[in-house]
């Protein structure tokens, strides 16, 4: 091997490693700052009015954007499903599939990347544009601690008020394919619901609300993570705000895939 | 008495506090003046707790700033930010009682926000103002409310971070005479973190001048003018020649 392709080697080694170093600390501090979230979720004082401002901006106004987004991939669903299905005689099962699809797929996952999206990314740009204008330093001299009055009544609230939009998004869903399945494929009204109630089982519904919960502490700890270490400038709140929603976005996916496993060994 | 000891502090490479010491009497009104970047923000929100000085020792009243009650050694102090730096959530009031309706305080709501629109009257502002937003106020009214905020609390100590900064001259002078009207009618003591020297002369018991990370100067305003210290000639009467290098 000559002296020049040792060089390279090592080169590509050292950025190897100093990438490496860098991810694990990046998982270290994420981790901190959500043990921090945890603990204070336990500990007074609690700001109740912030918990239901965040309440009413991540759960009610996020109903549009939950609700057509449903609605559009349950008809969509339908479709798809009876296309596939009519290929082994099989077109009678799609008021099953698309419950299943939805119930425990589709919804959370869908309404989980509409969040990072919507919710995410508001977070970390208000966060963020706090860090920049000395907000946040202000609220630590006036005896405020930022976790407590920005991280933790987000993160509640977007971890409780999760699994009812993903209710919503898997209930429009379902509407979705019924819209679709008795309108244009000619499914009879009764019967596709009749059906579609008698497949899906309870223990469908927990997975999807609990994927939901799960799915929105993701989304609300991400934009506050990266609002919070965001760096000066106009670059460093576009920075955390593009880095909390591809972050939510890949945990996301990340945790549905460990909770599913998890539901699918129940 | 707040006292600055050999104070340290580096971002990275950059040693931007290097040995500060320094001492403000109670009840007077220290203005620390300095070129851009001279740490002189760093220096009074080490006070508060925002920077951690790398070494060196910081007491108010004689003892450690980390050896207090954190809650308790807060409500002393009252800070005006370089931007005002109001939370854009909330109503004028609020920003001015946000205080007084959390923590140890908490008022009610009622008997908060009859505070805040006295605290807004001593700055200058209306009733009318307390239910606006800051987003619908020009900068000369949110630096007010800003100071209202660290009024409102009754503090002993205030820092003002560049309360002229972005200002037109007359608003500059509104909020300098409204500095000084605050530190003398509440006996506080006050530090100001200023390159405006308009500012110095209208705020300033004491001037203390900041370069290359130490106290290069310090003395009674009425001194400032005779000093013979090369850095203060230079930057009091702002001339490009002298020791302080322009291009940093």
């Amino acid at each position: 091997m000559t002296r020049g392709a040792v060089g390279l080697a090592a080169a590509g080694l050292a950025a190897l490693g100093a990438a490496t170093l860098a991810l694990l600390a990046a998982i270290g501090r994420v981790t901190l700052f959500t043990a921090a979230t945890v603990s204070h979720l336990v500990r007074p004082p609690f700001y109740a009015r912030e918990f239901a401002t965040a309440l009413v901006q991540i759960g009610f106004f996020s109903l549009p954007v939950v609700g057509l987004t449903a609605l559009f991939t349950g008809g969509a669903l339908a479709l798809q499903i009876y296309a596939g299905g009519a290929r082994f005689s099989a077109e009678a099962v799609v008021p099953q599939i698309v419950a299943i699809g939805m119930v425990r797929e589709l919804g959370p996952v869908l309404v989980g990347l509409m969040i990072a999206a919507r919710v995410t990314s508001s977070i970390a740009a208000e966060i963020a544009t706090m860090k920049v204008t000395e907000q946040i330093d202000a609220l630590v001299t006036l005896s405020t601690d930022p976790m407590k009055y920005l991280t933790v009544p987000r993160v509640l609230a977007a971890t409780l008020v999760m699994p009812a939009l993903v209710a919503v998004g898997d209930i429009i869903g379902i509407l979705g394919g019924y819209i679709v399945a008795t309108g244009r494929l000619e499914f009879n009204a009764a019967a596709y619901l009749q059906n579609t109630a008698q497949f899906i089982e309870p223990l469908d519904i927990v997975s999807s609300l609990v994927k939901g919960a799960a799915f929105g502490f993701i989304a609300a700890l991400m934009g506050c993570y990266f609002g919070m270490t965001s760096s000066r400038g106009a670059m460093g709140v576009g920075r955390a705000t593009k880095s909390a929603v591809v972050a939510a976005a890949v945990l996301i996916l990340g945790a549905n895939f460990l909770l599913t496993e998890a539901f699918f060994s129940l | 008495m707040i006292t600055f000891e050999n104070i340290h502090k580096s971002f990275g490479p950059n040693h931007v506090l290097k040995g500060v010491d320094l001492t403000v009497d109670q009840g007077r009104s220290m203005v620390v003046i300095g070129g851009s970047g001279t740490g002189k923000s760093v220096l009074i929100k080490s006070v508060l707790g925002l920077i951690q000085p790398d070494r060196g020792t910081i007491t108010v009243g004689g003892r450690a700033t980390t050896r207090h009650d954190r809650d308790a050694f807060l409500s002393r102090f009252g800070m005006l930010f370089q931007g005002a730096a109001l939370f854009d959530s909330l109503p004028v009031w609020q920003n001015v009682a946000f205080r007084l309706l959390r923590g140890r305080l908490k008022l009610p709501r009622d008997q908060a926000r009859a505070t805040a629109i006295d605290k807004l009257r001593q700055v200058g502002l209306g009733e009318d103002v307390a239910d606006r937003f800051p987003a619908e106020l020009s900068g000369g009214m949110q630096k007010r409310v800003g100071l209202a905020r660290a009024i409102a609390a009754d503090p002993d100590i205030i820092f003002f971070d560049e309360p002229t900064t972005g200002l037109d001259p007359i608003m500059a002078g509104v909020i300098n005479t409204l500095i000084r009207d605050i530190v003398t009618d509440l006996g506080v003591t006050a530090i100001t973190i200023t390159h405006d020297m308009s500012s110095v002369h209208a705020i300033a018991d004491d001037v203390a001048m900041l370069h290359d990370g130490k106290i290069q100067w310090t003395g009674p305003v009425g001194t400032l003018n005779d000093a013979l210290d090369p850095h203060v000639v230079q930057f009091v009467n702002g001339r490009a020649d002298g020791p302080i290098a322009t291009i940093r």
